[in-house]
Parts: structure tokens; C-alpha cells; sequence
């Protein structure tokens, strides 16, 4: 196992907006990493900083030993346009070809058309794709220089579950083939399909890096609500990741065990009423770790 | 592959997709033809005098080469940037200088090809008068002197969005082609102003071919003048072009 790419301290600000925020990461060969974030959370800013498409405003990025920034670097690293952007005149094959010509040993066009299914549309131009066929182009673009390490940014956002299953196939494909990834989403399904490890990424920040059962652990909250006078000390319990105080006297805590809590809100007495239990959305998980995070920094 | 090769290999898919929408092509292609039927053609004391017919023939080809250079550098270039596919080429295994002059080898070659109808409506309606040697002498003039304006015209596409571009194109292009002798005749300019002129690349571009077609002597300000702005704006263009992080908003 090697390190591929590495992030020291790395920051990255936009004007005020402070998109990367002091983020240490150590990219190694052999795993499908999946970075995990709400919108916004700074997953594009800092693939385009691996990418060398941004410099950072502070700290080192080094890829395969090297600066992303120097082209030499990128030999061996795969990575697909944002947006299903892709040159509407220009054939299929023509896009492949030209992008394949620039690596050292690219597959065969052929060869990414069928991994990709992409052979029955070879000669079309590329404007005239389907959105699924436009991403399963783009992100068959990554793997055309059989790279060491293939960045892909939301690539199967706004695709159907069909056109979605058939294109995490192709890339645990492309991983077994010895192919390092690094996958953004902001799906957890995705990300459980596809990734071993798992960073989760909130304000610019890493929240969480870890191995998918343990993330998985961390972001499957339960939501318990209910009316009490004594919130704090339902707080204090274990188990409860944090708490929220609504306008109509309520509180909310966010617990991995809801079953455990109610256990124990009943043996230490506390009075409660207007008890309800239910997931919590993904996006709740991770707005829970993130200002979690925050307690942890001010503390 | 080499720089040479990447550099080929761009430039030959900026006119593959080009090609794909060749309408586009006519407004660089016709443009210069229409102009010189227009502005030259009927007035008839320069058309039927040789020597100011010629040069009137040199001073369309230059400008023409210019506003090409200029239009579709700066704006193609701003436009891409706002495109994702522009960032994602920067992240494949290319050097700027095989983008730069992927661009120059093809929407330049476009420019100068625009030349071509020029050279035959001149010589056709026109006094206008110069041996084959000249003409191709004059073409060869024509690309050297036309780098510079492709150089700025790529340094205004990396500097700046696709709107403010097209106003700083035009007024670059306005002010080379007066100070330079492409609209009036350079003999008709005041002292101060003929001094001023021999220090801009518009106008070392038309002595340039005019010496090339025409004979005579070529002042080494000409030749000193074209080759500093060369490097200037070649190194100015890639600076710009590796700053570049693409759209930028605030």
C-alpha cells in the first residue's frame, strides 16, 4: 500500500467563504474512498485542488510524489468533467480517443466502450446522448489512461436506479482492475455500494474518516422528540449525540440507540410526555457531526 | 507524448469541432472579402492606383488577421472557461504551451485562410499588383505578424469573463487598427502620433508585409518591434493561462 496523494493543513478560501479549512487527508492505493458531505461541505473544491484545477490558499497537496499542478504529475491520474459537460459536435469515439492519446498506455477505444456500454453509440455525437449515457462517457473518460488514481465527482447525480446500479458494476470493475478511486456523493446509498473507506465532510472541514461500518454507525441516528422539563439531563445519558430545543416546547435528541435511551429515560425517572421515534435523514446525521464538531472545537 | 504531438493533437480536435458547425466559420471567412469589396473596391483613386491599392489590399489583410485574432481568441477562450469541459482538459496530462499554441496553430490558420479570398479580390478588381514569391512572402508575413494579437487576444480570454471580454477586445481592436495605420494611411498622421505608432504591433504588422510584398527597406524597428511583442505576449498569455482557475465568482 502506497500513499497516492496527500493533503497537509490544506485550505482553500473564495473571497470570505472559507470552502477548505485546514484539511489533512492521506489518499492510499488499493481502496474505493468515499467523501461524504451535504452540498457545500467543500468535496468539489478539494477534488479540484487533487485535480491541480486550484492551487491551495495555505498548506501542501502532493499527488504520486509530485504538484497536481504540473502536467507530468498527472499521468497517472483519471478524473471526469462536472456537469455531463462534454463537446456536443465531437463523436463518441473521437472524445475517447482524444483524451486517450494524451496518457501513456490508454485502453483501446473499444475497450472503454464495451466496459462502459458504450459501443452501440460510438459514432453518435455527443450532444445527442441520454443523461445516463453522457455520464457513463464521462465517467468513462477517468479510466481511459488506466490511472493509478481516479477522482469522480458526483458521478451518478440525476441518474436513474438503473443507470446508477449498472454504473457502480462498471466501477468496482475498474477497482478490482487495481484502479484507486475516490468517489464524492452526497447519497449514503452510494456511498455504502461503493466505498470501504469513508471521509464525511461538513463546513470545509473532515468530520469523520473511517471504515464504512464505523461511519455508518456514526450517520444511522434515531431521532427521539419529546416535551420535558428536565432536557439536560436527558442530554447527559449516553448515547445521546446531541439536542435541539423547538419553538412549541419539544426537544429532539439525536441518539444512535433509540431503544436504550427510553430504557434508561424511564429507570432515572425523568418526567417526559409526546414521545415520537424516527430516523433521522442523512442530512440530519450529518448536520448533528458537524455541529457536534463545532462543540468539540470551541471546548 | 510530446508537446508537439499534444499541441497537434488540439489543435486538430479545435478544428474537428469546429468543422462540426461550419457556419461558424463564415463570419471569419467572408468577412475580410466583404470588407475590401466594400471599403476599397469602389473608390477608385486608390483602386486603380498600384502601389495604394496594394497597400490598401496589406492594410485589410492586417486588420482582418487582428479582429480575427483578437474576436476569437478572447472570446472563445472566456467563453470555454465558463464550459466544464475546459476545466476538465486542464486536468489531463497536457502543458499550457500545448493549449496556447494548439489554439494558435488552428484558429490561426483559420485567420490567415481568410486572407486567401482578400489576395484574390485585390488582385482581381483592384490595382493591386505583386509577384507569386511576394504574395507568398506577404502570407508568411502576414502569420509571424499576426502572433501578438492572438497572444493578447488568449491573455484577454484567460483574464476575463466572456462579457467584459468582448468590451475590452473591442476597444483593443480599434485602438491598434487607428494607431497603427490600418484605417488612415500612416503618412497623415501627425509627428508625435507616427512615433508613437512605430512602437505598436498593428503597425510593425503592416510594415512587415508591406516590406514583404513590396521590397523595399525594412527598418529595424519593424522586425526588433514584432519579435518583442512576440515574447511578451506569448509569456504574458501563459501566465495568464496557468492563474487561470476558471469562472470566478464572488
Amino acid at each position: 500500500m502506497t500513499t497516492l496523494a496527500r493533503l497537509q493543513n490544506v485550505s482553500r478560501r473564495f473571497g470570505d467563504v472559507l470552502a477548505v479549512d485546514d484539511v489533512s487527508l492521506d489518499i492510499d492505493s488499493g481502496t474505493i474512498l468515499g467523501l461524504l458531505g451535504p452540498n457545500g461541505a467543500g468535496k468539489t473544491t478539494l477534488i479540484s485542488l487533487l485535480e491541480g484545477l486550484r492551487r491551495p490558499s495555505s498548506g501542501t497537496v502532493e499527488l504520486f510524489g509530485g504538484s497536481p499542478r504540473d502536467h507530468r504529475t498527472r499521468q497517472a491520474l483519471g478524473s471526469t468533467p462536472q456537469e455531463t459537460a462534454l463537446p456536443a459536435t465531437l463523436r463518441v469515439g473521437e472524445v475517447i480517443d482524444f483524451v486517450g492519446r494524451h496518457f501513456d498506455a490508454p485502453m483501446t477505444t473499444d475497450a472503454v466502450a464495451g466496459e462502459f456500454g458504450l459501443g452501440d453509440v460510438l459514432k453518435r455525437q455527443t450532444g445527442s446522448l441520454s443523461g445516463g449515457q453522457k455520464r457513463r462517457l464521462s465517467v468513462a473518460l477517468a479510466f481511459v489512461g488506466r490511472p493509478k488514481l481516479v477522482l469522480l465527482d458526483e458521478p451518478t447525480t440525476g441518474l436513474d436506479v438503473d443507470a446508477r446500479r449498472t454504473l457502480w458494476d462498471a466501477l468496482r470493475c475498474q477497482h478490482e482492475n487495481g484502479a484507486t478511486v475516490v468517489v464524492t456523493s452526497h447519497y449514503l446509498e452510494e456511498i455504502e455500494a461503493l466505498a470501504q473507506r469513508v471521509v464525511v465532510m461538513g463546513h470545509g472541514r473532515v468530520i469523520a474518516d473511517d471504515t464504512l461500518p464505523a461511519v455508518l454507525d456514526r450517520v444511522a441516528l434515531r431521532q427521539v422528540r419529546l416535551s420535558t422539563p428536565e432536557p439536560g439531563r436527558i442530554a447527559a445519558l449516553p448515547g445521546v449525540a446531541s439536542q435541539e430545543a423547538s419553538d412549541d416546547g419539544t426537544t429532539t435528541f439525536y441518539v444512535q440507540d433509540s431503544d436504550a435511551l427510553i430504557v434508561d429515560l424511564v429507570r432515572a425517572g425523568i418526567r417526559f410526555a409526546g414521545l415520537t421515534v424516527r430516523g433521522a435523514t442523512l442530512e440530519e446525521a450529518f448536520l448533528t457531526l458537524t455541529a457536534h464538531d463545532e462543540l468539540e472545537v470551541v471546548r | 507524448m510530446s508537446t508537439a504531438g499534444l499541441t497537434l493533437l488540439h489543435a486538430k480536435y479545435n478544428l474537428l469541432e469546429t468543422s462540426r458547425v461550419p457556419v461558424a466559420l463564415i463570419g471569419s471567412l467572408v468577412f475580410p472579402s466583404l470588407a475590401l469589396l466594400f471599403f476599397v473596391v469602389p473608390q477608385r483613386t486608390v483602386a486603380d492606383n498600384a502601389l495604394f491599392a496594394t497597400q490598401a489590399v496589406i492594410s485589410l489583410s492586417v486588420f482582418a488577421v487582428m479582429s480575427n485574432s483578437l474576436f476569437s481568441f478572447g472570446l472563445t477562450i472566456s467563453e470555454n472557461r465558463e464550459k466544464p469541459w475546459d476545466p476538465y482538459l486542464r486536468t489531463l496530462p497536457a502543458p499550457g504551451t500545448a493549449r496556447v499554441l494548439a489554439q494558435v496553430l488552428s484558429t490561426g490558420t483559420m485567420g490567415v485562410a481568410a486572407i486567401i479570398p482578400v489576395a484574390v479580390i485585390g488582385g482581381l478588381f483592384t490595382a493591386a499588383e505583386a509577384s507569386p514569391f511576394r504574395i507568398v512572402a506577404g502570407f508568411v508575413a502576414l502569420a509571424v505578424s499576426s502572433l501578438p494579437f492572438m497572444f493578447i487576444g488568449i491573455g484577454i480570454g484567460y483574464a476575463l469573463s466572456s462579457k467584459a471580454a468582448i468590451a475590452v477586445v473591442q476597444i483593443v481592436m480599434f485602438a491598434l487598427a487607428f494607431t497603427g495605420g490600418l484605417f488612415l494611411p500612416p503618412m497623415l498622421f501627425a509627428d508625435w502620433l507616427d512615433t508613437l505608432s512605430r512602437f505598436l504591433p498593428s503597425r510593425e504588422a503592416r510594415e512587415l508585409v508591406i516590406w514583404a510584398v513590396q521590397g523595399g527597406t525594412l527598418e529595424p524597428w519593424t522586425w526588433i518591434g514584432i519579435l518583442a511583442w512576440i515574447a511578451a505576449t506569448f509569456a504574458l498569455a501563459l501566465v495568464l493561462f496557468r492563474r487561470d482557475e476558471g469562472r470566478r465568482y464572488r
